[in-house]
């Protein structure tokens, strides 16, 4: 089925530290992690990369016992161990480093790094033994303060490093880190390399996640790639590049899904210089056509979700205007949004996409009821006619409309968070993630629909974090990078690589 | 359905158990005050319930009947106000109170317990202040007026029915249609069921709880009036101490979840009326006062506790009948 190498271990079986193998876990309704074989050497630093989605965050939480495999063995100093709790992997010598770090901060360093495994005496804490204790770990991080500072008033780098002495303190053998340097400064980020560095030449393994390919071609020793839940493939030191490290990631080009745009007219929507408050230095331009289908790719983190909010009224823009057909758009609201013919399917549908304790039908039905509406009174026969016939347009498969939503499957959900806009007629529709966690057959529907609504002038500007669904539906594709826009891609340009390139921060 | 049937079932067997006990249960003077009362309280249990099925909670209802009932003795009898300013007076009082919590709980984000708490407390210093924390009453002028509260329809020779039930009916009646016929009565409860989904429907959710603060505040306004009129001896300090209370636990008795989302007026009533009943039982059965607030009290955790289990029930067997559809 792919093509790439299965994996090969880099060190010899005999003498790894840590090693994973045939681990299995599933969600449900998605296949996790599938045949993972992983081996981790003294000493060794070891990056884990792969696209959204890959399965590398599980691997990572079973490793730390935060979670438990469905299925496959992992192996201490080849013995087989099993984590089953967070103090059986600490058992193990496994630690793992949050990226959102996890300190008591109103506490000070030394109590963190011992927390929960004070030196006690009589009962109460030593606090004498404590702080002398704490010492040698902060030496080994190169933490210069006292270990009687409050955490709270250290810099986000100072408090990743008193986490990694925390875990050194457990005696750790391996750390798994999980992008550590997402919110750290050039200089904290130079730091950090020195204390990983050093940590390996002390025996010390690290595993290391990271979506900045630079940092790992600077770090890793070896690289293992994971692509949708399984092994893609391996690379020792010498062949880390970048371009290497996309290709696994993203595999072989499959066929392309022929799909003609049907794109009129001049700019339908037009944003100019819109900053979201989370990304409130990064402008954003661009533009899309009745019909057309645009989709916008990115890894995690790089504000796509953001500009929908800032799209849909729900978070204000900082600055810029969003215009359709050339009016200006005061955007304060959901409301405004919607009086100006847009829609929104959110990223989570059990949330914010639909009420799951309310029937199918009164969900289908909200958006619109305004409009039916006389004197305030509902128009009983015009809802049960638009759930009906939305319902039926989509393929919603329910005994009953009466039935809650809660009781759909998660595609049949997805659907009715569609449905309920139809009704509206919306100019311009807005997709987080339309088709995640949901079974094939109703992601057909969704792309069928999609392209129905497009050929009937709705232009739709869709988030996803699936390469083949970017690749398939997109007319163009804007690709994201930590909150900016880092280039646009016309269908014929569009490949995996191109994406994963600009998603990863390379400009056009 | 099935709910209300275990709460009216609690109704009557409340009510049998008592009148086999004690025959002056069933007296016409005691069936005339039980409707009365549960016509008074009702209508302030409606409001509540409004409240309650945004997801929120109003702990200042007791005090605004209070300051209410208070304000309008005293305009009426030592101020010398007309009846119809009166009125008007204390219901657009009710109203601003109403509309405070609003847009407190809504454009400042402050939780609806803190916000109701300090509201209890506030107004009820407004009504002693006001009055001078003096006793108000009609004494035996406002005859007319009063009878709105006190009046009687004889249906029979046997049987007077309270006028008061019939504001109940209406109050009733409206609020039903409202929120099951309205557009906005379909907000109100998806919006206790999910506000941001709601929010993201494009329906103003900052309205809508603003409304059902409003109209909790002003039933509560209605009530207050109607419990004056009744009791013609108010005192400031004392007029509707605990009716919060007795108001949320008719509403969740009657159906609706804390949580939000839920409940039917009927449910209400039939809750208002369980509390009532139970209440009347305890004073006509002699046992001792001091028991009162405790079997109040566990009746209404048992009826609570019978609630979530039928619900839960209910629950698995609709999933199992969705999962039986869904194979079949």
């Amino acid at each position: 089925m792919r093509e790439s190498d299965p994996a090969v271990s880099g060190a010899t079986v005999a003498d790894a530290l840590l090693e994973v193998r045939g681990l299995c876990k599933r969600f449900p309704g998605v296949r996790a992690l599938h045949n993972v074989n992983l081996t981790l050497g003294r000493g060794e630093v070891l990056a884990v990369i792969g696209e959204n989605g890959a399965g590398k965050s599980t691997l990572m939480k079973i490793l730390a016992g935060v979670q438990e495999p469905d299925s496959g063995e992992i192996l201490v100093d080849g013995a087989p161990v099993r984590i089953d709790s967070v103090r059986a992997a600490e058992q193990a010598g496994i630690a793992l480093i949050h990226q959102e770090l996890n300190l008591a901060d109103n506490l000070d360093v030394a109590s963190n790094v011992f927390l929960g495994r004070e030196p006690r005496r009589f009962g109460f804490v030593d606090r004498h033994r404590l702080y002398e204790r704490a010492n040698p770990f902060l030496a080994q991080v190169g933490l210069d303060c006292s270990p009687r500072t409050l955490v709270s008033t250290l810099s986000l780098g100072r408090q990743q490093l008193v986490e990694i002495a925390r875990a050194l303190s457990t005696n750790a053998r391996v750390l798994i880190m999980d992008e550590p340097t997402s919110s750290l400064s050039q200089h904290e980020t130079g730091r950090l390399y020195r204390v990983v560095k050093d940590l390996r030449s002390r025996g010390v393994s690290v595993v290391y996640i990271s979506h900045r390919l630079g940092e790992v071609k600077e770090l890793a020793d070896r690289v293992v790639v994971l692509r949708d839940g399984e092994n893609a493939g391996e690379l020792r030191r010498e062949e880390i590049h970048h371009e290497a490290m996309v290709k696994l990631m993203v595999g072989r080009a499959l066929g392309r899904h022929a799909r003609s745009s049907f794109a009129t007219g001049d700019a339908l929507l037009a944003v100019r210089g819109l900053r979201t408050p989370a990304y409130p230095r990064s402008p954003l331009d661009f533009s899309m056509r009745a019909g057309e289908i645009v989709g916008v790719a990115g890894l995690v983190g790089a504000g796509r979700t953001e500009l929908l909010r800032v799209l849909f009224g729900i978070d204000r823009a900082v600055g810029g205007e969003v215009r359709l057909r050339g009016k200006l758009l005061d955007l304060r609201s959901p409301q405004d949004a919607i009086r100006a013919g847009m829609a929104l399917v959110p990223e989570d549908r059990k949330q914010q996409g639909v009420i799951l304790e309310m029937a199918v039908s009164e969900n289908i039905a909200l958006p619109s009821l305004h409009r039916d509406a006389s004197a305030g009174f509902r128009n009983r026969r015009r809802e049960n006619e638009i759930a009906v016939e939305m319902s039926r347009r989509l393929n919603v498969k329910t005994p009953n409309l009466r039935q809650f939503v809660q009781f759909l499957s998660g595609g049949n959900q997805q659907k009715v968070a569609l449905a309920k806009w139809l009704a509206l007629d919306p100019r311009v529709l807005l997709l987080d993630e339309p088709t995640r966690g949901i079974d094939v057959g109703a992601k057909q529907e969704i792309y069928r629909l999609m392209e129905e609504l497009a050929g009937r002038g709705v232009a739709i500007l869709f988030v996803s974090s699936e390469m083949e669904e970017v690749l398939r539906m997109s007319d163009r594709a804007l690709v994201m990078h930590e909150g900016r826009i880092t280039g646009e891609l016309q269908r014929a340009e569009l490949s995996e690589e191109a994406v994963m390139r600009l998603a990863t921060g390379h400009a056009k | 359905m099935k709910k209300l049937l275990g709460i009216f079932g609690l109704f009557v067997f409340i009510f049998v158990v008592t009148a086999l006990i004690n025959r002056q249960f069933v007296s016409a003077y005691n069936l005339q005050n039980l409707v009365s009362w549960t016509s008074l309280f009702g209508i302030i249990s409606i409001g509540a319930a409004f409240v309650i099925i945004t997801g929120g909670i109003d702990l200042s209802i007791g005090s605004v009947v209070g300051l209410v009932g208070s304000m309008m003795a005293w305009l009426l009898t030592q101020k010398g106000w007309s009846v119809p300013g009166t009125l008007v007076a204390v219901l657009s009082v009710s109203l601003l109170i109403g509309l405070a919590h609003g847009l407190l709980i809504t454009k400042m984000g402050l939780q609806p317990f803190v916000v109701t708490l300090c509201g209890l407390l506030l107004y009820r210093g407004m009504a002693r202040y006001i009055t001078d924390d003096q006793s108000q009453g009609f004494g035996s002028a406002y005859e007319g007026l009063r009878q709105i509260a006190i009046g009687k329809w004889q249906v029979n020779q046997h049987f007077a029915l309270p006028v008061s039930v019939f504001f109940l009916a209406g109050v009733a009646v409206v609020a039903a249609v409202f929120l099951n016929r309205t557009i906005w009565g379909r907000y109100l409860f998806a919006l206790g069921r999910n506000e941001t989904a709601t929010r993201y429907s494009g329906i103003s959710t900052d309205r809508m709880k603003i409304l059902a603060y409003v109209i909790c505040s002003l039933l509560a306004g209605v009530g207050g009036i109607l419990f004056s009129l009744n009791l013609n001896s108010i005192q400031p300090s004392g007029l509707g101490e605990f009716y919060e209370l007795y108001a949320i636990a008719a509403a969740v008795l009657g159906g609706c979840s804390l949580r939000g989302g839920e409940g039917t007026i009927l449910g209400v009533i039939i809750g208002t009326a369980v509390m009532r009943v139970l209440y009347n039982a305890i004073n006509i059965l002699g046992i001792p006062t001091h028991l009162e607030f405790a079997i109040i009290g566990t009746v209404i955790l048992a009826g609570v506790i019978a609630d979530e289990l039928v619900k839960r029930y209910a629950t698995r067997r609709r999933a199992a009948r969705a999962l039986r559809d869904a194979a079949g």
